[in-house]
C-alpha cells in the first residue's frame, strides 16, 4: 500500500512493517502494535490505522474501537513537549489541580489541547507511581515533582527561551 | 548464568551468591577479593525521578576518580518505601541511611565517608521530636512497626540482577514445590496460609487455584493484575521494580498447582521502570533454567510474557483484563463463567494480584503456619499500604493485618504537617469510602475496613486533613469512576453522570436537601444493577462521606459555605480594614487586579473580579485577609 498521509515517510511506515513481521505468530497482538506505532508515529492516524487493518487483516472498525477505548491511544498529533499533570488521588489532595490550572492559564489551551505553534500540549493522567513526589507534572516523560503554580510558569518560560537558540 | 539443572544445585548457589554479598549483613565478602562496601541506590520510580540515576553515575565515576572502584561497589537496588525522602542512598556494611542525595553530594560523600571514615551529617535523617540523627534504618521510627514480606527484597537486592535474587531466596518456593510437593499440596498449602487477594476483592487464594484447578483443560493460564489502577497507590509498582523474580517464582508455583504452562503479566503502560525490570528479569530467569522448558530438571515447563495496559482503569477487573490481554476492547464480562471455568480465550485461568503473588514464595520457603501466624482471624499476614496525602513521611508501609490507623498514620507517618488536624483516611481507592478520626484505633483488616464503611481495595492510604472539603472528595472520585466506566451499562454509564451531577450542583451551592435523598436512591440502584464491580462500588465515596460527614453535605447546601475553604463558588475573600497596614503585597500578588487602595491604606477586594485564588491570604503577613 502507498503512503497516502503526505507528511509520513516512508521509512516510518516500514518500521511499522517491521513490528507487524514480528508479531505475527504473537496471539492478541493488536494493543501491543498500537503501542509500537504510537511510539513510532507519536500518534495513530486514521492512515496508519488502515495500514495496520490491511497488514494484520483486522477489520478497521475494531481497530477503530481499541484505539479509541483506551486513553492512551490518540488520533492527534501532540505537540513537541507535552505536559501532564497528574490528577491521581495523592497529587489532586496536594493541590496538582492548581497545577493544571495554572498550566490552561499561561498557554490558553486545555486538556487534550495543543498550542498553535504545535510546542505544547496539555494532558492529564491518574497516578504515574511517585506519589511520593506530590503534586506531580511530567513533561514528555520525565517527572517533576513538588511542584507549585509558580514552577509551571518558569517551566514554560524556560522551553520558550530554549526554542528561541 | 548457566542452567540451574536441579533443586540443589540451586540450594549451593545461594549460599555461593549470599557469601557474595555478605557485606550487606555486616560480614567479610567470599570470595575475600570482592568489594568491602556496597553502596545501594534507589533506582525506584520515586527516587529515579529526583535524578538518583545521575547520582549514582556521579558517585561511580568519582570513586572512579579516587582509585576506589574496586574496593566499593555502587548497586542499583528497589524502593526502599520512605520515597519522601529521596534519593535515598544506603552503605554497607556500615548500613548508613543517607537522605535526599544530590549529584553536588557526591564529592563529599567520596571525600567524607570512603576517605576519612566521617560520616556526612546533614543527610542524615533526623528523628523528629528528637534532635538525634539516625545512623541506620533501623533506629528510623517510619521503619520500626513495619514487618517486610511482601517487599522484603525491595531495596536490599538489584533487581536486574538474579544472583543477588537467588542469594535472598528466589526461586527456592519453586524448587521445593516442584521437587516434593504434588500440584493438589501446592494449592492445599496456599489455602492453609489462610492469605487472601490483595488486589481488592480479599478473596482466598488457595480456593481460587483450586478452583482453576480443577477444570481439566489441556491450556490453562496464570494471569498477573499489575494494572494498579487506584490513583495513589504503588506497592505493586515498586515490588515488579524492585523483586520481579518473586513474582515470576510466583506465577510458576501456581502453574504447577492448576497445571499451566503459560502465564502473562498485563502491566499498567505508565510503569516503564517496572516493565524494563520485568523483561530482564524473565530473560535472566530463562538463561537460568528456572523458566522455560524442564525447569531444574524436574520435567515442568512454564514460561511468561507482558502484556501491556492502555490507560483504562477497568481493565484492572480481571475479565476486562484477559479482554484487554486478548487485544480487545477491554470490556468486562458477566460472571459466571469466573476466570477459573472460562478465563482467557475461554480457558481455566487465574488471576492475581501483584502483591499477593509476592507473599506466595515466602509461603513455601517458610511455611504455610509461619505465615498464618502474623496478621488477625480472618486477615492473614502483612498488607503494604502507599501511604500519601496529607501526612509527613509519605511511603510505602508494609504491617501486619491487624495494625490500627493511629499507628500507621502517627508512630509510622509521622502525623499531620504544618500542625494541621487529622480529618479522615480515604482507603479502598474510587471503590472505597474513608474514616474519620473516631476509627483511627481500628484494626485494620479485610473485615473491620467494610464494617467501618470502607474497604481494603489494593491498599492506598490517603490522609485528609482539614483543609480538605470531603464533599469535593467524593466528586473527585465520582469524576474519576465517571470518566473510567467503560460504558457498557447503562446504570454505571448513566448513574454515576447523574451522580456527579448532584455533586456539582451541590459544591456550586445550588444544592437542595431533597439532592442528598436522591444521591442515595441512586446509589443504592447503581451498586445493585451495575455489572462488573466499577459500577457496583462507584458510589461507596458517596456514600461514605456522607456517613461520616453530612453535616459538611449540609453546610454546602443550606448554609451555602464550604467549611474547608475548597469549594471556589462558596467562598468569599474580604479584608479586615482594621488588620490592613496597606502594605500592597495582595495587590501586587492578586493574578487578576481585584485588590485596590493606596499605600498605608486599607485595601478592598472587588469581588466581581476575584478568581478566589488564595493568593493574596497565603502573601498578607497581617493577617488581614480572611475567607468566608
Ligand atoms: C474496576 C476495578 C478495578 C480493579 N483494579 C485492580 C487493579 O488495578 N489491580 C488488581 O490487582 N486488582 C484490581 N481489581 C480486582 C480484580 O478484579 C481481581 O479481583 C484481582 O486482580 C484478583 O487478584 P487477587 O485475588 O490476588 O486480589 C479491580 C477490580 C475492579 C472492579
Ligand atoms: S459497571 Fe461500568 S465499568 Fe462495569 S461494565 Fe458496567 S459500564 Fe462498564
Ligand atoms: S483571592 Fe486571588 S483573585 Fe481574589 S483578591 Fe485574592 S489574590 Fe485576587
Ligand atoms: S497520585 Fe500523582 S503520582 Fe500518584
Amino acid at each position: 500500500m502507498a503512503c497516502t498521509c503526505g507528511g509520513h515517510n516512508e521509512a516510518l511506515f516500514a518500521q511499522l512493517d517491521e513490528v507487524i513481521e514480528q508479531h505475527k505468530d504473537m496471539r492478541g497482538s493488536l494493543i501491543s502494535v498500537l503501542h509500537k506505532a504510537q511510539g513510532i508515529f507519536g500518534y495513530l492516524p486514521e492512515e496508519v490505522q488502515a495500514y495496520i487493518a490491511e497488514k494484520m487483516d483486522v477489520p478497521l472498525s475494531e481497530i477503530y474501537g481499541v484505539v479509541t477505548f483506551y486513553a492512551l491511544f490518540t488520533m492527534k498529533k501532540k505537540g513537541k513537549y507535552t505536559f501532564n499533570v497528574c490528577l491521581g488521588t495523592a497529587c489532586y489532595v496536594k493541590g496538582s489541580g492548581k497545577l493544571l490550572d495554572k498550566l490552561q492559564e499561561e498557554l490558553g489551551i486545555g486538556v487534550g489541547e495543543t498550542t498553535e505553534d504545535g510546542l505544547f500540549t496539555i494532558e492529564a493522567c491518574r497516578c504515574v507511581g511517585a506519589c511520593g513526589l506530590a503534586p506531580v507534572v511530567t513533561v514528555n516523560d520525565k517527572v517533576h515533582g513538588h511542584l507549585k503554580p509558580e514552577d509551571i510558569t518558569k517551566m514554560i518560560a524556560d522551553i520558550r527561551a530554549a526554542e528561541q537558540n | 548464568m548457566s542452567k540451574i539443572a536441579s533443586f540443589e544445585e540451586l540450594k549451593a548457589l545461594q549460599a555461593e551468591e549470599r557469601a557474595k554479598i555478605a557485606v550487606r549483613d555486616g560480614q567479610a565478602p567470599n570470595p575475600a577479593n570482592l568489594a568491602k562496601h556496597h553502596v545501594l541506590v534507589c533506582a525506584g520510580t520515586g527516587c529515579s525521578s529526583s535524578d538518583s540515576m545521575e547520582v549514582m553515575a556521579a558517585l561511580e565515576k568519582q570513586l572512579a576518580e579516587a582509585g576506589l572502584s574496586a574496593e566499593i561497589d555502587v548497586v542499583k537496588t528497589g524502593c526502599f518505601g520512605f520515597c519522601s525522602l529521596g534519593p535515598i542512598m544506603v552503605v554497607y556494611p556500615e548500613g548508613t541511611f543517607y537522605t535526599h542525595v544530590k549529584v553536588s553530594d557526591v564529592p563529599e560523600i567520596v571525600e567524607s565517608h570512603f576517605k576519612s571514615g566521617q560520616l556526612v551529617e546533614r543527610l542524615l535523617y533526623e528523628v523528629p521530636g528528637t534532635g538525634t540523627k539516625a545512623t541506620d534504618m533501623s533506629s528510623i521510627p517510619f521503619f520500626q512497626k513495619q514487618k517486610r514480606v511482601a517487599l522484603r527484597n525491595c531495596g536490599t537486592i538489584n533487581p536486574e540482577n538474579i544472583g543477588e535474587a537467588i542469594a535472598h531466596g528466589a526461586y527456592q518456593g519453586l524448587g521445593k514445590a516442584l521437587t516434593s510437593m504434588t500440584p493438589a499440596e501446592v494449592v492445599a498449602e496456599v489455602e492453609k496460609s489462610g492469605i487472601r487477594g490483595r488486589g481488592g476483592a480479599g478473596f482466598p487464594t488457595g480456593k481460587k487455584w483450586k478452583f482453576a484447578a480443577g477444570y481439566q483443560s489441556d491450556e490453562k493460564y496464570v494471569v498477573v493484575n499489575a494494572d494498579e489502577g487506584d490513583p495513589g497507590a504503588f506497592m505493586d509498582r515498586s515490588i515488579l521494580e524492585g523483586d520481579p523474580h518473586s513474582i515470576l517464582e510466583a506465577m510458576a508455583i501456581g502453574g504447577y498447582a492448576i497445571g499451566a504452562h503459560h502465564g502473562f503479566i498485563y502491566v499498567r503502560a505508565e510503569y516503564p521502570i517496572a516493565v524494563g525490570r520485568l523483561e530482564v528479569a524473565i530473560a535472566q530467569a530463562r538463561e537460568a533454567g528456572l523458566l522455560g522448558k524442564d525447569i531444574m530438571g524436574t520435567g515442568f515447563d512454564f514460561d511468561v510474557d507482558i502484556r501491556l495496559g492502555a490507560g483504562a482503569f477497568v481493565c484492572g477487573e480481571e475479565t476486562a483484563l484477559l479482554t484487554s490481554v486478548e487485544g480487545k476492547r477491554g470490556e468486562p464480562r458477566p460472571r459466571p463463567p469466573f476466570p477459573a471455568e472460562k478465563g482467557l480465550w475461554n480457558v481455566p485461568t487465574f488471576v492475581n494480584n501483584v502483591e499477593t503473588l509476592a507473599n506466595i514464595p515466602v509461603i513455601f520457603t517458610e511455611g504455610a503456619e509461619a505465615f498464618a501466624s502474623v496478621g488477625t482471624a480472618g486477615s492473614k499476614g502483612t498488607k503494604v499500604f502507599a501511604m500519601a496525602g496529607k501526612v509527613n513521611n509519605i511511603g510505602l508501609v508494609e504491617v501486619p493485618m491487624g495494625t490500627t490507623l493511629r499507628e500507621m498514620i502517627y508512630d509510622i507517618g509521622g502525623g499531620i504537617p504544618d500542625g494541621k488536624a487529622f480529618k479522615a483516611a480515604q482507603t479502598g481507592g474510587p471503590s472505597g469510602g474513608c474514616l474519620p478520626a473516631s476509627a483511627l484505633d481500628t484494626e485494620i483488616d479485610f473485615d473491620t475496613l467494610v464494617a467501618a464503611g470502607s474497604m481494603m481495595g489494593s491498599g492506598g492510604l490517603i490522609v485528609l486533613d482539614e483543609t480538605t472539603c470531603m464533599v469535593d472528595i467524593a466528586k473527585f472520585y465520582l469524576e474519576f469512576t465517571q470518566d473510567e466506566s467503560c460504558g457498557k451499562c447503562p446504570p454505571c454509564r448513566i448513574g454515576t453522570k447523574r451522580m456527579l451531577e448532584i455533586l456539582d450542583k451541590i459544591t456550586l451551592g445550588e444544592g437542595t436537601m431533597e439532592d442528598i435523598a436522591n444521591l442515595e436512591t441512586l446509589a443504592k440502584t447503581i451498586s445493585t444493577s451495575a455489572l462488573c464491580a466499577l459500577g457496583q462500588t462507584a458510589p461507596n465515596p458517596i456514600l461514605a462521606t456522607l456517613k461520616f460527614f453530612r453535616e459538611e453535605y449540609e453546610a454546602h447546601i443550606v448554609d451555602k459555605k464550604c467549611p474547608a475553604g475548597v469549594c471556589k463558588k462558596l467562598l468569599q475573600y474580604s479584608i479586615d480594614a482594621d488588620k490592613c497596614k496597606g502594605c500592597t503585597l495582595c495587590a501586587r500578588n492578586c493574578p487578576v487586579g481585584a485588590i485596590s487602595g493606596t499605600v498605608k491604606e486599607p485595601h478592598k477586594i472587588d469581588t466581581s473580579k476575584c478568581i478566589k485564588c488564595g493568593a493574596c491570604m497565603e502573601k498578607c503577613k497581617f493577617g488581614a485577609i480572611s475567607r468566608g
